[in-house]
């Protein structure tokens, strides 16, 4: 299998992109390592092609972002939109990650082994997160269809104005957002965050989640609500 | 926009580098705040009857050509302060013996275009527009030294770029405040502020910011409950970085809408608004790195 390392102390951003951006028959197959990322921002950022990419240290705003195909792994920290808008593939955060951690991912599976910050999952359209430490507040504000496994806490907010996506929290959820409610766990509940878990490599038992979802108030406009929600 | 640094240093060796050590910290946030950039250094505190003056000649008619010292030898000869002046072209710092309030009464007097920047025993304050690495050069940030600093570059959304309006702000002595975001309340702060004799230099929105809270402390709140209160009065999207003799702070809104980025090791902790600004730094590798939380309050003592 080809390696190729690029060096961002002695190459730019730019550089490891358009070679990203490449014939994806050719690309296919490869491993491709970025080292001293030194919090650059766009790393690797619109990948379509069946590569391996690792960034091996900490990554600025929007590593992995539009991501299609590819396996990027970040060896540090990720700043703000991480994989935002990812549509397949996967992207693993061995470090924490900064605001809107996946937002409006339409699929590909994110995975933060740390915390994530606010917003995280913001708008997802189909993609599947799993934070193996908390999320901060407003995380998966009008989520639209994907799910997100929390295996540590949920601040403020969460799940406000929900569509169909599914969030599983494991820990202390500080509050709800609008029109965000528990659910029981069904088979196909658990069955979904034992599958999650494994592909994000976290263990957890998967009994101790909690589902939350839309209770679909906000489906339609409610003229009595007086803007009280 | 607007970038933030903040460098308090553990070790006697390391109060030699600051400035160097903080000058690639600066140059790194250029992207997000090319317009301006400045900086307060914290260093060994002058006696107790003692005050440093920094002061900014920018706006008088002979700029950085101002000539300190006749001015200092005017001073001298009208007021019993034995004042000494350390310049470095349209920037200087004045140290002086007995009350600081008189000798500010008669810069502004027979100079009032003279700009004072800072007040305090061991704050020495620059700022200025022009892109961070050519005031950094202008003033030789890498040859400072000291125990802490605060520094900012600015990409200005709420005031005109001008060198006052650049940051760091301060009020009172050894005390002040960089920002990166945009307050919503700060005409209100400031009708607050006013009315108790508050004076403001210019309209810029974080001036109020580190006026209020520099009120509280001299009302004698601990910094805690002052960064409190400011939770409470301050509406709007901020972190804030804030520089006392003994202290670094840090707060960000409770929505965390501005970056913050912090690196801790046994030498030193290191504050920037992205990492990118944190990469260069001796042994990053193994420091311990995170986001500082929304709504916490984050003290360091130097």
């Amino acid at each position: 299998m080809e390696s190729v390392t690029f060096d961002l102390e002695r190459g730019s951003v730019r550089e490891v992109n358009q070679y990203l951006h490449g014939d994806a028959a050719a690309l296919k197959g490869q491993q491709i390592t970025v080292t001293s990322p030194n919090g650059a921002h766009n790393i690797a950022v619109g990948v379509d092609a069946d590569v391996t990419i690792t960034i091996d240290g900490h990554a600025g705003y929007y590593a992995g972002g539009m991501n299609k195909h590819a396996s990027i792994v970040i060896k540090g920290s990720a700043g703000t939109g991480v994989a935002e808008n990812m549509m397949s593939g996967k992207v693993h955060v061995k470090g924490f990650a900064s605001n809107g951690a996946g937002a409006s991912a339409h699929g590909g599976l994110l995975v933060i082994d740390g915390d994530a910050g606010l917003r995280c999952g913001i708008s997802l359209k189909g993609g599947d997160i799993v934070v193996g430490g908390s999320v901060g507040s407003f995380s998966a504000f009008m989520a639209q269809a994907g799910r997100m496994v929390i295996c540590g806490d949920a601040g403020d907010a969460l799940g406000d104005s929900l569509y169909e996506a599914v969030l599983y929290v494991k820990g202390d959820v500080k509050s709800l957002g609008a029109d965000a409610q528990f659910e029981a766990m069904s088979d196909a509940d658990f069955t979904a965050v034992a599958s999650l878990l494994d592909a994000a490599g976290l263990k957890h038992d998967p009994r101790a989640f909690k589902r939350i979802a839309s209770a679909r108030t906000l489906y339609h406009w409610n003229a009595d609500a007086d803007q009280e929600y | 926009m607007c970038g933030i640094v903040g460098l308090l240093v553990k070790t006697p060796a390391l109060r030699e580098r600051l400035g160097e050590l903080m000058v690639p910290m600066l140059i790194g946030m250029t992207e997000r705040g090319p317009d301006s950039a400045g900086l307060a250094v914290f260093g060994k505190a002058v006696d107790a009857s003692q005050r440093k003056l920094s002061l900014y000649a920018g706006f008088t008619e002979e700029g950085d050509r101002f000539a300190w010292t006749p001015l200092l030898d005017a001073l001298n000869a009208a007021m019993d302060v034995t004042a000494r002046i350390d310049a470095k072209g349209n920037h200087a710092v004045l140290t002086l013996q007995g009350n600081a309030e008189n000798v500010k009464s008669w810069l502004r007097e027979h100079c009032p275009k003279l700009y004072l920047l800072s007040t305090g025993r061991s704050i020495d304050l620059y700022k200025d527009i022009g892109t961070p690495a050519q005031v950094a050069d202008r003033y030789g940030f890498a040859n400072l030294k000291g125990s802490h600093l605060v520094g900012h570059t600015r990409m200005a959304t709420e005031s005109a770029v001008t060198p006052d309006r650049a940051h760091p702000f301060t009020a009172g002595e050894d005390f002040c405040l960089v920002h990166n975001g945009s307050l919503s309340n700060p005409y209100g702060v400031r009708r607050k502020l006013e009315p108790q004799g508050i004076h403001f230099d210019t309209d810029n929105d974080t001036e109020a910011a580190c006026r209020f809270l520099e009120w509280r402390l001299r009302e004698g709140d601990a910094l805690p409950e002052a960064l409190q209160k400011g939770f409470e009065e301050l509406d709007g999207f901020y972190t804030f970085l804030m520089g006392t003799t003994t202290e670094l702070a840090l707060i960000r809104d409770p929505f965390a809408c501005k970056p913050a980025v912090v690196a801790e090791n046994d030498d030193y902790v290191a504050i920037a608004s992205e990492f990118r600004s944190l990469a260069h730094l001796p042994d990053i590798k193994n420091a311990k790195v995170f986001e500082p939380a929304p709504e916490e309050m984050y003290v360091w003592k130097a």
